[in-house]
């Protein structure tokens, strides 16, 4: 597939691509970590965690709509309170869901799998409802639209760059939350011993409110980062949701750096992919390999090396 | 200080604990001495809350505890340390300790916790699965100590850990009481060690008190003809 050009054309091809894959690699990192957090603290796999990307999406876009419509001067920074926004709104349905529902289901993984299923329909109905079913667009202020030409060939998007440093900024605060700060060690304490960590004092099931709220609040940053890749609709998230899966399971459902390493890998390849073939052979391709590679190592690419 | 009346614990439909009643005043040290399978483990884990119980009351200087979840208990006045220690592997040393002290609301590991085990302050960078048997069990008293208890509960200490250092602990634990001016509350099976910090002995038998004595009348034999398989 690659005959039909030269080498130079290629370089160009892959560094292009790759580039415009950034953007991609944010959504799957915040989405990623989101799904990972809640994973790894109560064993809770969010079905719907695609519908609460979504809602930070939408979120996004009121709030570019009430810019443009109301505030057009300020209409450049929008895109900093829609992401403040897209967390908050998520963050509180998922610390609501959490109450209402995933807390009577821990113990019974088959149950959850279910509900936030269920829950996911719920949401797409009423986005659908809500918002209509026609897909919206958010527009970017102008100076997130340009490029950086590197060479005649190569362009850098700069709405890519800059949703890729707040993803990465959001790893790097996670990071800190997790590692550095008095709620990680209570979150971490409880992953590794819940009954015990409640008999020395810590509020599990406050923990577990919280860390539900904080995955959901992530995915709705993804949200705010997806209206740069894709319009939004109310089913739009159905799409992410198994390419997610993918990202954590590949890297490691405990490893921040292998969810990192495991979301640039998967979006780098399907959009170099997608380039040379169509969209589903790309997938199908990516599929194979990270089939096989969890095939040698069942743990994902950076199992945690602790004893248990 | 404690009182536990016609406390019962049931595992589905078989009843473990029935009916049991426990009274420890201040300052005091009560061994809890049974062989293995009467129910210890049981009696402890539903006084922290771990597992619940059937029926009867726990309270704490006449607080109620019996509807409260562990973490209530824990602020309300208990601290517990395990069966088997139950550390967290992956959290260091000092992060251990410091788990413990989000229940008062304290940032900085206390310096009498560490003046109590100098060895857990050399250790405090290490992960708490890397220790030994003996210095985990200090880690895990340090842990519930953190939390400022007014009742100790100890789920066989001297499990696991070298006949050298049963003395010591039964030394170090006797101080925690003197300087804390606490009560403890303790499972065992080592006469010895019984012995050594006990100031009222119990025993307990498929689930009930069957006997009890204060240290200093206590008849040795008879508690050692319990203990025998
Ligand atoms: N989780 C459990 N489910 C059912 N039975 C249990 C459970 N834990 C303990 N038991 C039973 O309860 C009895 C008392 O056990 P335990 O409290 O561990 O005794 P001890 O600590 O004195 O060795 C034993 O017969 C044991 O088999
Ligand atoms: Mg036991």
């Amino acid at each position: 597939m690659f005959a039909d050009y030269s080498s130079t054309e290629l370089m160009s091809i892959f560094a292009m691509q790759g580039f415009a894959g950034l953007s991609l690699f944010s959504v799957f990192v915040l989405m990623a970590m989101g799904l990972a957090i809640i994973f790894g603290q109560m064993g809770v796999i969010n079905m719907a965690h695609g519908e609460f990307m979504i809602l930070g999406a939408y979120t996004t876009y009121l709030t570019s709509q009430f810019f443009q419509n109301l505030m057009p001067e300020l209409f450049a920074a929008s895109f900093f309170f829609a992401m403040v926004l897209a967390f908050l709104v998520s963050g509180a349905l998922g610390a609501f869901v959490e109450w209402a529902m995933v807390r009577h289901l821990y113990r019974r993984p088959l149950d959850t799998l279910l509900a936030t299923w269920g829950l996911s329909l719920i949401l797409q109905q009423a986005y659908r409802s809500i918002f209509g079913a026609r897909e919206v667009g958010v527009d970017l202020p102008d100076w997130m639209m340009g490029a950086f030409n590197v060479t005649d060939f190569v362009q850098l998007p700069i709405n890519g760059l800059f949703v890729m440093v707040i993803a990465l900024s959001i790893a790097l605060a996670v990071y800190l939350l997790m590692y550095r700060s008095g709620w990680g060690k209570k979150v971490r304490a409880v992953v590794q011993n819940r009954p015990m960590a409640e008999a020395v004092g810590i509020n599990t099931a406050g923990v577990d409110r919280a860390t539900f709220a904080l995955g959901c609040g992530i995915a709705g940053v993804a949200g705010s980062a997806f209206t740069m890749i894709g319009s939004t609709g109310p089913s739009s998230g159905q799409a992410y949701i198994v390419d997610t899966f993918l990202v954590v399971v590949f890297g490691g459902a405990q490893s921040l750096v292998g969810t990192i390493i495991s979301a640039f890998g998967i979006s780098q390849a399907q959009s170099t992919m997608e380039f040379f073939l169509s969209g589903s052979m790309a997938k199908v391709l990516t599929l194979l390999v990270v089939v096989g590679i969890l095939m040698l190592r069942p743990e994902g690419l950076m199992a945690l090396k602790v004893r248990r | 200080m404690l009182k536990v009346s016609n406390h019962s614990v049931a595992y589905g439909q078989s009843t473990i604990i029935r009916g049991l009643n426990l009274d420890v005043n201040d300052n005091e040290i009560v061994a809890v001495v049974g062989r293995n399978g009467m129910g210890k483990t049981t009696l402890m884990k539903s006084l922290i809350g771990m597992t619940p119980s059937r029926a009867g009351s726990v309270s704490l200087n006449h607080t109620d505890l019996s509807a409260m979840k562990s973490f209530q208990r824990v602020r309300a006045g208990l601290g517990f340390v395990p069966q088997g220690r139950m550390i967290f592997p992956a959290l260091t040393v000092r992060e251990n300790i410091e788990t413990g002290l989000a229940a008062v609301g304290e940032k900085k590991v206390p310096r009498d916790l560490y003046e109590l085990f100098p060895v857990l302050e050399e250790m405090q960078h290490r992960r708490g699965g890397n220790l030994s048997g003996g210095q985990q069990q200090q880690l895990a008293i340090a842990r519930a100590l953190a939390t400022r208890p007014k009742v100790l509960l100890l789920d066989e200490p001297t499990e696991g850990i070298q006949p050298s250092i049963i003395q010591e602990m039964a030394r170090t634990l006797k101080r925690i009481r003197d300087e804390r001016g606490l009560s403890i509350v303790v499972s065992e099976q080592v006469l010895s060690f019984v012995m050594e910090i006990a100031d009222r002995i119990l025993v307990i038998e498929k689930g009930d008190i069957v006997h009890q004595e204060d240290k200093e009348d206590a008849d040795q034999n008879k508690i050692a003809s319990y203990l025998a398989v």
